[in-house]
């Protein structure tokens, strides 16, 4: 049996699509993958879907689609993608009319329905993850609650030959895992089996940061042509084997620290990585070097998956007011630092600025200590710096005054400060609970074109 | 291939000519373990993950031995509040990291311009080889 070729054509919502348009046109391939679900994308998504019913998919979806869609019908290659975000059906007809738009003879679109779990969650107080509250404590803000589907919510999608799978959230390897168990036809419970077919999606969810992407320290680590890096895609044999490769041509390298940052990557225990469809088991992995950009892996196994699924919660977290102003030349930190001085003054006083008075703030030279703190950045005279004030507010307006007040500095602060930015965001921050997998229904919709 | 960018391996610091004041040798132009390693972090809720990798396997020892949890929870005082736990992967040539405590409440809500901790992985590579 020939190795099932399956490729990432993007590793998050914004990635580029050039290269996606490379891998779908020369890659020959059975599977390309779109992974553009971030943590908190599918709870903005839910905003915009509230706000307007036909939207709160990812708005790249027709873009990406239109560039890669005429070369994956041609050749046959299947369509697995998260972009369905906060809502996979509306997602669907939109490549639907992609399709007609492109003229395409015919398209068969699976939507994969079910992860949205806001109505058990709100009735199951369950525990938070990493916290001592319960899901209640999140009461009017929540704003989304969708639980981490495993492959099992694709099988049919894939079993009715579909062009193109569209879903929500899905644990990302699982979009990987989905297509290579429906191919080989892989026991839902063969756990050292999934196990390598979670490192085949682990390795290449993240797109070009297994091919040479997030890498390069000139000098030390260089990669060639990072302005056309080439995206990933791995050739998998039934028994699990694997290689990871990219297109000759293309810019980015594969090699064994390209293949061992990413499979690292976000992974806490190597030996226990729980996902929706098994407990991976990354501790024996091997990354042998074939040749040019070609890495073969050895040794990923995996363990019963978890009892229970993971649910993200989008939740109203306030908003963050910022402010910046930069300065340059000689005695630029100086200056800087009297800055930061008189803007915790501002706030710490509430005859000065009331509304401000005692709020969680950051004040900090980018430059100086912005990343790392006091004690990692210390002793460094840079050129120039720029001031940062960041400050939790309860309100759009409070949120307003921070910026407002580092303009302030212009008239009101040290010599020569410039370039003045404020931003005011709406904060949807994200917590994590679990669900039982009885109480998960998914259901797969089809939508069919043909001219 | 691209492996040629692995450099060899660490030199002993000089002493400076001259001879007298061996003991400057680890301060201005030490080793660091940027000349053995790269390092990849990520994020997992308001903990961070700290991959360090060695580019020849054959310095792999060396950052075994000196990437001790003291070392790194040392190295980031004031930014990682909580346990650090150490995962050793010798045939990856990879010491691996969690770092507890460490993303200012989390990805999703911190203040901090790095919210995802991403420049952690840098700030590892600045520890020098000698003790």
């Amino acid at each position: 049996m020939r190795p099932y070729r399956i490729g990432a054509g993007a590793g998050y919502a914004g990635d580029r699509i050039d290269p996606a348009v490379e891998l779908a046109e020369g890659g020959q391939l059975d599977a390309l993958v779109f992974e553009c679900l971030a943590e908190r994308t599918i709870a903005l998504a839910q905003l915009r879907r509230r706000a307007d019913p036909t939207q709160g998919y990812d708005p790249l979806l027709a873009a990406r689609l239109r560039a890669v869609l005429p070369a994956c019908v041609a050749q046959g290659t299947t369509i697995i993608t998260n972009m369905g975000a906060a809502n996979p059906l509306a997602a669907g007809h939109a490549v639907l009319a992609v399709a007609r738009e492109l003229k395409l003879p015919r398209l068969r679109v699976a939507v994969v329905l079910g992860d949205d779990v806001l109505d058990w969650v709100r009735q199951n107080d369950a525990p938070l993850l990493d916290s001592a509250d319960t899901v209640r404590s999140l009461d009017g803000r929540l704003v989304s609650a969708n639980a981490y589907l495993g492959a099992d919510a694709l099988r049919p999608a894939l079993a009715a030959k579909a062009d193109l799978v569209v879903t929500g959230r899905v644990a990302d390897p699982s979009l990987f895992l989905a297509p290579l168990m429906q191919h080989f036809g892989w026991a839902a419970d063969d756990w050292p089996l999934l196990g390598k077919g979670l490192a085949v999606g682990h390795l290449l969810e993240c797109a070009a940061q297994v091919s040479g992407g997030y890498l390069a320290d000139p000098g030390r680590v260089d990669v060639p042509d990072l302005h056309r890096v080439g995206f990933p895609l791995a050739e998998v044999a039934a028994d699990g084997g694997m290689v990871i490769t990219k297109r000759p041509g293309t810019g980015g390298r594969v090699d064994r620290l390209s293949c061992t940052a990413q499979l690292l990557y976000e992974v806490e225990d190597p030996a226990a990585y729980l996902q929706a469809d098994v407990t991976g088991d990354f501790s024996g992995v091997r990354f042998t070097e074939l040749g040019e950009d070609r890495v073969r892996v050895d040794g990923a196994s995996g363990h019963a998956r978890p009892e229970q699924l993971k649910v993200s919660l989008g939740y109203s977290d306030g908003f963050i007011g910022e402010g910046q102003i930069s300065y340059a030349g000689p005695g630029a930190r100086a200056r800087g630092e009297l800055a930061l001085e008189i803007l915790r003054h501002r706030l710490a006083d509430e005859r000065l600025q009331p509304s401000l008075r005692g709020l969680e703030h950051r004040a900090e030279l980018i430059g100086v200590n912005a990343m790392h703190g006091a004690a990692l950045g210390a002793n460094r005279e840079p050129y120039e710096v720029r001031v940062r004030l960041a400050v939790r507010c309860a309100t759009r307006a409070q949120a307003e005054r921070v910026g407002q007040e580092v303009e302030a500095l212009y008239l009101n602060g040290p010599a020569a400060g410039g370039g003045v930015t404020q931003s005011v965001r709406e904060v949807v921050a994200v917590a994590s609970t679990l669900i039982p997998r009885s109480a998960v229904q998914t259901r797969v919709e089809l939508l069919e074109f043909s001219r | 291939m691209s492996m040629s960018a692995a450099p060899g391996r660490p030199k002993q610091a000089r002493a400076p000519s001259g001879g007298s004041a061996a003991h400057e040798v680890t301060s201005v132009g030490a080793h660091k373990l940027r000349d053995i390693a790269l390092a990849r972090s990520g994020d997992k809720g308001n903990r961070a993950t700290l991959s360090v990798i060695a580019l020849d396997p054959a310095d792999f020892p060396l950052i075994e031995r000196l990437l001790t949890v003291e070392r790194v929870q040392a190295h980031f005082e004031g930014v990682v509040g909580g346990d650090v736990q150490r995962f050793v992967l010798p045939q990856l040539f990879a010491v691996h990291f969690v770092m507890h405590d460490a993303l200012a409440g989390g990805v999703t809500r911190s203040l901090a311009l790095d919210a995802h901790g991403k420049t952690l992985s840098a700030a590892i590579l600045d520890l020098p080889l000698a003790d």
